[in-house]
């Protein structure tokens, strides 16, 4: 049982998962850095995402290329809807208000799935090119693992390069340092939060199409869970840091699959609890979280 | 001509009276669906008005009601299970520390003894969360929530696993569960109205001004926090002798989120609003309920639950019965 391969492969499926919770909480890191806002309604775009590609793609027969595509854009539209028709509202309350509005949209929009197309799990058939199995000596794997690894560590990097280099990107940064003088420096918040949310909606949609082309199998209800675990990986990576978050999400993944795999069977069924053990954990040992900076109180 | 100062508890004994013999009347008038919906508002009033204290009071927004709900239910039927049912439930017989083998214990001590776990857990949990400032109490509570299901789920020599536990004696009726709201809110009210309370409005409001005035903040929030979560723990353990079975899937996260929006619905920070807010959203939940199933409109309600909630937030924050008051 505790051969090299198996642990390569178990590595390997550690990393899949550790991608998709580092693209959700590279999205989740950003909005709680400028808004304070820890978004649930991050988790109901993933399940819309998985969603989207299933009927526009496996439904409606478009290309699934083109359809990965539409649902970025799709992500991104939501989350533009979602600033503009509530956070704008509340910016500058309570910062609690935020996070209950959030609450609140997630399980309109998870209910609304659950009413509209059904409460059972759906098949999710990938076309037979993203099934095609490769078998080496340690590692067996097939087209769409690739292609998650893939895109996920170029989608990190861009995401990095336009948070160090360009201007938008940088006016982000400024923004969730400070937002007051952010603002007095002629940066347009509005605009940077909307930024900031499209760019992570559209992320998160994406990985909604990751997870069901991964596992098989979406339902109305996968985001709550994911998107949850994303923001323990932010907290875990600490709160702010983009590579943190990474990080995060790579820790939790490959500590999810890990603990599942090397642990005796009756724990396999604790995975769930693992995830949330470690985030006590964290909170416990370094509030801050691994790469983030201690958070000065201003008065 | 002095006039002499009556005492607030008066009130309360005098209302209380009052209520209970309304009550009376009411069980009998009452068909068994409208009681059932009627002790289902006060079993909502009760987990409501403790969430208030945390998350109305002293605003550490907690999300693991469920999970307090949870301990106190299972505690409580484990130690009220009869006798001759356990051997066939294959639930373990009470240790010798717990009044031994032979023992089943009576429907208040269980109740009590519920919510005192579900306290103790609060403590274990908000111990060392409650240092941190912003809302990692939120996720951490929402954490604990998830870690509790799953023992609940898989702690099968204990809990039966997802099948759960049938069979549970029917001790809840209407005079305990509005007994214990009643014994809930004057709790509440005399904490909130103490310089407990207001030590921990002055948390909620600012931290760091409250510390500057020599508040301690942890010990205020723990003590909310603790609090809080024995009348939840109380309230599940109503509520597992209420419905007579219990299944780790009912304290899922929805059974939260319910709760937080009776909270919002009704007001946080207020007296009367949570228990405005529990009765309203039990209502509508009824009124919708016939809809749900004849239109096969699954998750309708928490729709408009949902919608409600958004509605809410966006447009009268401060709930049905709260003040709108001003903020820095």
């Amino acid at each position: 049982m505790f051969s090299l391969g198996y642990f390569l492969q178990q590595v390997m499926n550690g990393v899949i998962l550790g991608c998709i919770y580092a693209l959700l909480a590279l999205g989740m890191t950003v909005v709680y850095g400028i808004l304070r806002l820890i978004n649930f309604a991050h988790g109901a775009l993933i399940t819309l995402g998985a969603f989207f590609i299933y009927f526009v793609s496996f439904r409606w027969g478009l290309p699934l290329v083109g359809s990965v595509f539409l649902v970025l854009g799709f992500g991104a539209l939501m989350g533009l809807v979602l600033d503009i028709v509530a956070y704008r509202k509340l910016r500058g309350g309570p910062e609690v208000a935020l996070l209950i509005t959030s609450l609140g949209f997630y399980t309109f929009i998870e209910n609304f799935l659950k009413m509209l197309i059904s409460p059972q799990p759906y098949a999710f058939k990938t076309p037979a090119y993203l099934n095609t199995m490769f078998r080496t000596r340690f590692l067996t794997f097939r087209t769409i693992d690739i292609f998650i690894i893939a895109i996920s560590i170029t989608l990190m990097l861009l995401f990095h390069l336009f948070v160090k280099k360009s201007k938008m990107g940088i006016a982000m940064r400024a923004t969730s340092e400070n937002l007051e003088i952010a603002r007095i420096m002629g940066i347009e918040i509005n605009r940077v939060i909307l930024v900031a949310f499209a760019i992570g909606s559209a992320l998160a949609a994406l990985t909604g199409f990751m997870w069901g082309a991964k596992y098989g199998q979406i339902s109305y209800d996968m985001g709550f869970l994911t998107g949850v675990k994303a923001f323990v990986a932010v907290v875990v990576g600490g709160v702010g840091s983009i590579p943190g978050a990474m990080l995060g999400g790579f820790i939790l993944g490959l500590a999810e699959i890990l603990a599942v795999a090397f642990l005796p069977t009756t724990f396999a069924e604790y995975r769930d609890g693992i995830v949330f053990a470690i985030l006590i954990l964290v909170l416990l040992i370094k509030p801050s979280g691994l790469m983030g900076v201690k958070e000065e109180v201003r008065v | 001509m002095s006039r002499k100062r009556v005492l607030p508890e008066y009130w309360f004994i005098m209302g209380g009276i009052i209520l209970f013999v309304l009550l009376f009347f009411l069980s009998q008038v009452l068909n068994r669906y409208l009681l059932h919906i009627f002790i289902l508002m006060g079993i909502s009033s009760i987990a409501t008005v403790s969430l208030n204290l945390t998350n109305g009071y002293t605003g550490l927004f907690s999300l693991g009601h469920a999970a307090f709900m949870a301990i106190g239910a299972y505690t409580s039927t484990l130690l009220a299970f009869p006798l001759t049912l356990r051997q066939s439930y294959e639930l373990p017989l009470l240790p010798s520390f717990l009044g031994g083998a032979e023992a089943a214990w009576p429907f208040l001590p269980a109740l009590i003894a519920g919510g005192v776990m579900a306290a103790l857990a609060a403590f274990i949990i908000g111990a060392p969360v409650l240092r941190l400032r912003g809302h990692y109490l939120s996720v951490a509570s929402l954490g604990f929530m998830v870690i509790v299901a799953t023992f609940a789920k898989t702690w099968r020599g204990l809990t039966r696993g997802s099948m759960g536990i049938n069979a549970i004696p029917s001790y809840t009726n209407v005079y305990w569960v509005y007994l214990w709201l009643l014994i809930t809110i004057y709790v509440v009210w005399r904490i909130v109205n103490s310089r407990f309370g207001r030590a921990m409005m002055a948390i909620r409001d600012d931290e760091t001004a409250a510390q500057v005035l020599g508040i301690y903040p942890m010990k205020y929030k723990l003590l909310s926090f603790v609090l809080g979560a024995f009348f939840a723990g109380v309230a599940g353990g109503l509520y597992a002798h209420f419905t007579k079975a219990i299944r780790p899937l009912e304290f899922s996260f929805f059974l939260t989120f319910q709760v937080v929006v009776m909270l919002i619905v009704g007001g946080m920070g207020t007296m009367s609003g949570p228990v405005v807010g529990a009765c309203f959203l039990i209502t509508l939940r009824y009124a919708l309920k016939p809809l749900e199933e004849h239109l096969k409109l699954y998750g309708f309600i928490e729709l408009v639950y949902a919608v409600l909630l958004i509605v809410i937030m966006l447009w009268k924050p401060e709930g049905i019965m709260g003040q709108r008051q001003l903020r820095r």
